[in-house]
């Protein structure tokens, strides 16, 4: 096994890790802003597991999707925070 | 194995790492704002840790090129978000104000005379001006 299969294991399962950890707290709550916070984590997890493919596998095909990604991410999160009204705490 | 190689590696376990330290952080820490110190880490330096092992795995300039604006989007996108999130969780009292040394959003708010933190209210005093 050569150095970069070992260091892709190892940051696979940091990134399963991770990303299993966001989901918890999306799960959980409590507030809905927890919910869009853990959301925005899950995605960024994505985001750098992608690229960290990408830099393994020596190809650049998802570039693009990461552009997307990070473009078009901060939708959903200010949405939520904007028009979130006192009452709706969950 | 070639030099390129372990730098690759060692900029992939960076990111991993930070996004395993924004996964426990989301997950230990007690409000949405310590929660967000913890969860906005891996967003920019794992980001661009990544990126740097992708220009070094395939160096060319559409990939530089890419790389470089796919870091401005983020780097404009993600402080944006997380100030919005603070913000609304400070006006809805998502804050343990247990665990604020000092809360110094809240002299400022108190010494504006605004009593009432809510959205609506500082519209329409707005529209009142127009």
């Amino acid at each position: 096994m050569t150095f970069l299969t070992v260091a892709a294991i190892i940051a696979g399962v940091m990134f399963g890790i991770g990303a299993l950890c966001a989901v918890y707290r999306i799960i959980r709550g409590p507030s809905i802003l927890d919910r869009a916070l853990a959301a925005d984590v899950l995605l960024a997890i994505a985001i750098c597991a992608l690229g960290a493919e990408m830099a393994i596998n020596k190809h650049t095909d998802t570039l693009v999707v990461l552009l997307v990604l990070a473009m078009f991410a901060v939708v959903g999160s200010i949405s939520i925070a904007r028009f979130m009204a006192k009452q709706d705490a969950a | 194995m070639s030099a390129g190689e372990i730098v690759i590696g060692i900029l992939i376990l960076l990111s991993a790492f930070l996004s395993l330290a924004a996964g426990v952080g989301i997950v230990r820490f007690p409000d949405v704002l310590t929660r967000l110190h913890a969860a906005t880490k891996p967003q920019v330096l794992g980001l661009a840790a990544v990126l740097v092992a992708v220009v070094i795995a395939e160096p060319s300039w559409a990939v530089v090129t890419t790389a470089i604006l796919i870091m401005t989007f983020q780097l404009l996108t993600q402080p944006m978000t997380a100030h919005m999130i603070a913000r609304s969780a400070y006006r809805t009292d998502h804050v343990r104000r247990d665990l604020l040394i000092t809360d110094e959003l809240a002299r400022d708010i108190s010494e504006s005379g605004d009593d009432d933190h809510s959205d609506r209210e500082d519209e329409e005093r707005a529209d009142q001006r127009r």
